[in-house]
């Protein structure tokens, strides 16, 4: 075994000395956000009044609940919980499975393992210094988050028990990492592996929080058996500051060791550089669709989108039946209609219900979109755009074609979940027609910040190529946390006009307006057009 | 037009370091032009300026009568790119990757690129991922070869292939040049470029240091030479041109240098000529010239050698000495 394990010293090295700037921004970022939702819990919700009559009306909404977790108590600590645990869980965990596939596929995939495979260096190193560095990462995360907690007054026992939920499951999505790593045909797909179990794991705990039991006192809750289904859900179970469930945190620790023992057992079997499943045989011609450049785009794009479809399908299935039970749920309680209404733009509860939905399928649709504009710079930096450029094909044709497969793409999403959750609805309720209308379009104008963020890319693309990808996601992840999470954060008016979401019209529950449509719809092909002439005057960047 | 590639000082930076410092290269219609440097000298920086990826900072370019950066597109449809690296979509079949090069260059012929697959025995329904770095490359030079163009510039095209298969790369651009197509081609192996090339450059930290005929470079460079006379040799270490002379009674190994091969002959010729070898430069001696710790004009002793014992030489390397 020590043979397998020598140079893992040096390789651990290695991968904190490329990681020197990533994790220490993700850590820090996760923390900042922490300590921001703290205040902005306290600011809006700063008498026990205020907090019961909101978690009144959030354990009756399974919308809510999916989104947040389960309340467990009034006090500052339970209320931040309540807010944003979940949340920092999912962080924690893009930013372990991304470090973990960084370190062993990704490595692979650019021969750069090759080499380090031919030195002194044994089997497992490679994996086992991913694995030191990131469960690093998620002590030094665990630790600062009640660190930050501890010093904004709170007790110190809950801080380090929410600390530690949200780094086991940074850990234990670590661990699904490594496997997927190993199963699978490469980075990338390993990556989608991982993001499909983070999201899994989301939407397991979030059913285990909906159908969760109220309490006798008719503001806190215990979660549904799901939620011990999934590592998010553990993190919550841990219940900082109420319970300080700390035996809980015996599932993740169990789990992590099981899947790390599973992917160096698979890491024994495989060969470098391949997936546990042999690649097939394909075709020896090309199908005409693939011959042009938009041919090429649908074909490297569309297993992404069809990905996103079917999250997205799920979701709008979801939401359109839980219609119902919104109307029912608020029927007789007027105080959380009100809340449910104001959140949602006002009008009819379930068309607010929906607004707010749909508002978070926008977002959806708006990461896909960057997801696949950023093809663009992978396609690049990658030495894949060179031999296409070579050909009759103009720098035009080549980025419109990404171009345009992103902008339908974000087009189907939306409308297939409009059409998913009208269509759920309408049967329940009767009125097919009307709800697919309402709903197909509320989703529509969805679009509007998805091809804002179509323009953005472009202009990142065409004017700072190499900071393309970390610029992409940052303006992303800024412009939700204005638009979508401003008002729970508090944060002024000014700062959160400059997100795109904040601009959409609230359908259904208000009328569409075309002036805000229009200028988002001037500023993305401003944006673009910007880009594009910017592309086409600059060197690649290879 | 009788130019298919004209540059004349072209410069191109990236940032603070010169890749491109005052390159020129001419390179006639029909003819194969090889194109030698070390790494990092700039060759695959001019090849980019050529395609248009990169735009020169200062320079005249000029590529089948057309501006390489504005007219690109078109220009494009007229030849055919070999990468070094040759970087595929790892879920694409090299089937697949071939026809759409093709497709996108403007056609291709069917029938020419299923012989060329043969030929260059490459499986095409195999995943670009399972491919070897061998594979990878003649999935381009196949994709290239079987491109009805003008012009096909190749990138070291041969970097990865098995001996065999560089035979049938050379028969390929072979092929093409009875066809009266252009090729430049970059390359670091000297006897593909010496079997090959109608013409070399030589460049160095982004200069053009030496362009002509194979023969006309071996002129500026020394030639190595063994005798034997009827009488005892003397006075040849002396002669001005002469280096590395070990000289035994009426025996004597020597360089020289090629302009005074004359004057040294004719001192010789005192001694009554009994046998004489002559020896050119090999290209991989001129190149260890230019980029040996001593470039520039070789006086120095630097590890150039006479090398004529070297037996991997071909027949048609060496030149007549008188």
């Amino acid at each position: 075994m020590g043979g397998n394990l020598t140079g893992t010293v040096r390789l651990t090295r290695l991968a904190l000395r490329r990681d020197r700037i990533q994790l220490p921004l993700w850590i820090l970022g996760t923390t900042v956000l922490s300590s921001t939702s703290y205040t902005a819990v306290r600011e809006q919700f700063p008498t026990e009044a205020d907090r019961v009559t909101a978690l009144r009306t959030a354990v009756d909404a399974p919308a809510i609940l999916m989104l947040r977790n389960a309340p467990t108590g009034t006090s500052d600590g339970d209320m931040m919980a309540f807010q944003i645990l979940a949340f920092l869980a999912v962080l924690a965990g893009f930013m372990s499975t991304l470090a973990v596939v960084r370190h062993t596929r990704q490595n692979e995939e650019t021969g750069r393992s090759e080499l380090i495979g031919s030195m002194v260096v044994g089997r497992h190193a490679s994996l086992t210094a991913a694995m030191i560095v990131t469960a690093g990462a998620n002590l030094v995360l665990a630790a600062l988050l009640a660190l930050a907690l501890i010093g904004n007054g709170l007790p110190a026992a809950g801080s380090v028990a929410f600390g530690l939920g949200v780094g086991a499951a940074g850990l234990t999505f670590a661990a699904i990492a490594a496997v997927a790593a190993q199963v699978s045909q490469g980075a990338r797909a390993a990556n989608g592996i991982a993001a499909a179990a983070i999201g899994a794991a989301y939407l397991v705990r979030g059913l285990g929080d909906a159908f969760g039991e109220v309490q006798p006192d008719g503001y806190t809750m215990t979660s549904a058996w799901p939620s011990w289904l999934s590592p998010i859900g553990w993190t919550t179970l841990v219940q900082p500051f109420a319970g300080n469930r700390w035996a809980v945190l015996v599932l993740p620790a169990v789990f992590f060791a099981a899947l790390l023992g599973t992917a160096f057992a698979l890491a024994d079997r495989r060969d470098i550089g391949m997936g546990m499943l042999a690649a097939r045989p394909g075709p020896a011609r090309a199908a005409a669709g693939l011959l042009s450049p938009l041919g090429l785009a649908w074909r490297l794009q569309r297993g992404t989108l069809f990905g996103w479809a079917v999250a997205i399908g799920l979701f709008g299935v979801t939401i359109g039946s839980l219609a119902g039970t919104v109307e029912d749920a608020f029927a007789g309680n007027e105080g959380a209609a009100r809340t449910i209404r104001e959140l949602g733009g006002g009008g009819a509860l379930s068309d607010a219900f929906f607004t707010a939905m749909l508002a978070m399928v926008g977002a959806m649709a708006a990461g896909y979109v960057v997801q696949a504009m950023l093809r663009l710079r992978s396609e690049e930096a990658g030495g894949r755009v060179e031999p296409v450029l070579a050909t009759a094909t103009g720098r035009l044709r080549w980025l419109g074609g990404h171009l345009v497969v992103a902008a339908f793409g974000a087009v189907a999403l939306l409308l297939l979940a409009g059409v998913s959750a009208g269509l759920v609805a309408g049967l329940g309720n009767g009125d097919l027609g009307d709800r697919l209308v309402d709903l197909g379009a509320a989703a529509l104008v969805q679009a509007a910040p998805a091809l804002i963020m179509i323009g953005y890319v472009v202009l990142l693309f065409g004017l700072a190529p190499r900071l393309t990808v970390a610029l992409a996601w940052l303006g992303y992840a800024v412009s939700l946390v204005f638009g979508q999470l401003g008002e729970l954060l508090n944060l002024p008016q000014a700062v959160r006009d400059v997100s795109p979401f904040s601009h959409v019209p609230a359908l259904p529950s208000a009328d569409v307006t075309a002036t805000p449509l229009v200028l988002l719809g001037v500023v993305a092909v401003a944006l673009g057009a910007a880009g594009l002439i910017l592309f086409r005057r600059r060197d690649l960047a290879l | 037009m009788t130019t298919a590639i004209s540059v004349s000082g072209v410069v191109k930076s990236f940032g603070r370091s010169r890749a491109l410092d005052g390159l020129d290269l001419s390179v006639d219609v029909g003819e194969v032009h090889g194109f030698l440097g070390p790494n990092g000298a700039g060759k695959s920086t001019t090849i980019r300026v050529l395609l248009g990826l990169l735009r020169a900072d200062a320079g005249q370019v000029s590529l089948l009568g057309g501006h390489p950066w504005r007219d690109a597109v078109a220009l494009h449809r007229r030849l055919a790119y070999v990468p070094g690296d040759v970087n595929l979509w790892p879920n694409l079949t090299g089937g697949e990757a071939i026809d759409l090069f093709g497709a996108l260059r403007g056609g291709l012929d069917r029938r020419r690129r299923d012989e060329l697959l043969e030929r260059f025995e490459l499986d095409p329904t195999k995943k670009a991922r399972t491919y070897s770095k061998g594979n990878r490359q003649k999935v381009a030079v196949v994709a290239a070869f079987a491109s009805d163009v003008e012009l096909y510039i190749l990138d070291e095209p041969t970097s990865g292939l098995d001996p065999l298969m560089e035979a049938v790369f050379q028969e390929c651009v072979r092929e093409v040049k009875r066809q009266g197509r252009t090729v430049l081609l970059s390359s670091h192996i000297f006897s593909e470029v010496e079997a090959l090339c109608d013409r070399v450059s030589i460049i160095r930290q982004g200069r053009t240091v030496e362009a002509g005929t194979l023969a006309e470079l071996r002129h500026l460079t020394r030639t190595a030479i063994s005798v034997e006379t009827a009488r005892s040799i003397d006075g040849l270490v002396e002669l001005p041109g002469v280096h590395d002379a070990r000289v035994d009674g009426t025996h004597a190994r020597f360089d020289v240098d090629s302009a005074e091969l004359d004057a040294v002959l004719q001192h010789l010729h005192r001694f009554e000529l009994r046998a004489l070898t002559s020896t050119p430069p090999s290209l991989e001696e001129l190149f260890m010239r230019h980029y040996g710790n001593d470039a520039g004009t070789g006086t120095g002793d630097d590890g150039s050698g006479s090398g004529d014992g070297d037996g991997g030489r071909g027949a048609d390397s060496r030149m007549a000495g008188v």
